[in-house]
């Protein structure tokens, strides 16, 4: 595990794997919150903080309790159970140190217990077989990628929002078309990674 | 059998440390919300209009909350209810909500005043201002045909004889139609106001009495008998400084041409046909 190879997961987990915009996870923040600038960031600060803390947790609990006593089918379950209680908790710590960050996030944070993205990070971690390190930087990496889709996406559902479309298309068509779009652009980032280190 | 006794062992354990877990943390990290701000934030109407002089709704609560002695009667857009209310919750007395009013300083109606010509054309204050400074007699007053009532929102003013008046019951002080007179004889006060001069005349006193017999002309009775020296004669026209007024009514017994009234809302400015429309209502 060197430097380099931490690098790769980070960059493809932000740009070439992108959560949102090629495995199609998490669309429901991404499509609902992403409307204004502010709270599309808000909502992206909170699923990186949840995705770090639910890696954090999960990726020992399957190497040294799951899989140990051969309870690898209990997974989903396990992971929901943590994950939810995890935010719950991060809900009254930032309730009681920092107000100001928990009013700016507001409804947003138990929104992400049922985040599948978070859910898919910790599972992806499971599944390619990485480190502790590794999967911590995969989480961060997603998050960021999240980050990244929400705050290109409300850029683009200003334009939307202010132009006039085709009636049959205003509202959520021209909002998935554009997203479409914007999914279909990031497969440009196809092969960069390897190119890049390769 | 052991890999099922296991899993539900395990499952329920880390569900046990979860929910302990959560228990505690909430226990240990619990935030003292103030029960206070949040039911006197639920009596506001939630407009965050800043009339009151806070950060919106919740920035009042929060204030009444803290206990500093702010006042109840702050918030306009609730009134007299809200203000009842946030003082049962603080447990001090009720305090009248101080609510903005529209008022008409004229009083000409055909029983008063006369006209100079007769004007057969658009109907509307703005219009017959253009000619000769409208059709009454007297150019300042009201021009009787009831731009104010066209842009009232609630269906407060109604012309009556030839003069606009305002159903305090219904006016809620949005300004719409002192905005809308072209005499500008209409004004916002507080409806905690006692007299008022119901003229805008600014004429010498005899060119005003051939005009209108309830006008204004300048005869400094109110100013010398006013006890609290709130009124003061400027441009041959009675102006009370509400800020000093005491609200004794002595101006309005002196007046010579009974042009100061008792503005006892009740009273004058509500005639029997604005009662009617109020319980048609």
């Amino acid at each position: 595990m060197d430097f380099r190879a931490l690098i790769i997961i980070l960059l493809s987990a932000v740009l070439v794997n992108n959560y949102v915009l090629r495995q199609f996870l998490g669309i429901c923040p991404f499509l609902g919150v992403s409307k204004e600038l502010g709270s599309a960031t808000g909502m992206s600060i909170a699923v990186i903080f949840v995705m770090l803390m639910a890696t954090a947790v999960t990726w020992p609990l399957q190497m040294y309790l799951l899989v140990p006593n051969g309870l690898g089918y209990l997974q989903t379950i396990v992971f929901i159970l943590v994950i939810a209680a995890l935010v719950q908790l991060v809900e009254i710590a930032l309730k009681k140190y920092i107000p100001a960050l928990y009013s700016a996030l507001g409804v947003y944070l138990p929104l992400i217990t049922t985040n599948c993205a978070v859910l898919g990070v910790t599972i992806a971690n499971i599944n390619k077989e990485y480190g502790f390190a590794e999967s911590l930087v995969n989480a961060f990496g997603s998050g960021l990628g999240f980050f990244l889709a929400m705050v290109i996406f409300s850029g683009v559902r200003g334009r939307t929002e202010d132009s006039e479309p085709p009636e049959a298309f205003r509202g959520l068509p021209i909002t998935l078309i554009s997203a479409a779009i914007l999914s279909l652009s990031f497969f440009g980032f196809n092969g960069v990674i390897e190119n890049l280190f390769g | 059998m052991s890999g099922i006794l296991l899993a539900v062992f395990s499952v329920t354990v880390i569900g046990v440390l979860c929910s302990i877990m959560l228990a505690v943390a909430s226990k240990v990290m619990a935030v003292e919300t103030d029960d206070t701000a949040v039911r006197l934030r639920e009596c506001l109407p939630g407009a965050n209009c800043g009339a009151c002089g806070f950060a919106g709704c919740d920035g009042y609560a929060a204030a009444l909350a803290s206990g500093a002695g702010t006042a109840t009667n702050l918030c306009i857009p609730g009134g007299d209810p809200v203000s009842r209310q946030l003082g049962e919750i603080l447990g001090v007395g009720f305090v009248d909500v101080i609510e903005q009013i529209a008022v008409v300083h004229c009083c000409g109606h055909s029983g008063n005043t006369g006209v100079k010509m007769e004007y057969q054309g658009v109907a509307s204050c703005s219009a017959v201002k253009q000619l000769y400074g409208g059709r009454g007699s007297c150019s300042y007053g009201c021009l009787g045909f009831g731009d104010c009532a066209a842009v009232c929102p609630n269906g407060a003013i109604c012309i009556e004889d030839g003069l606009a008046r305002i159903n305090t019951r219904l006016c809620t002080g949005c300004g719409l139609c002192a905005r809308a007179c072209p005499n500008g004889v209409i004004y916002t006060n507080a409806d905690s106001i006692t007299t008022l001069v119901t003229c805008s005349n600014l004429e010498k006193g005899a060119a005003v009495r051939k005009k209108c017999s309830n006008g204004c002309i300048g005869c400094h009775k109110c100013e010398r008998e006013c006890p609290d020296g709130a009124i003061t004669v400027v441009n041959n026209l009675a102006r009370i400084d509400y800020s000093k007024c005491g609200g004794c009514g002595r101006c309005a017994e002196v007046c010579t041409t009974k042009c100061i009234q008792l503005a006892s809302f009740a009273g004058i400015f509500r005639t029997e046909h604005n009662d009617k429309a109020v319980d048609s209502a």
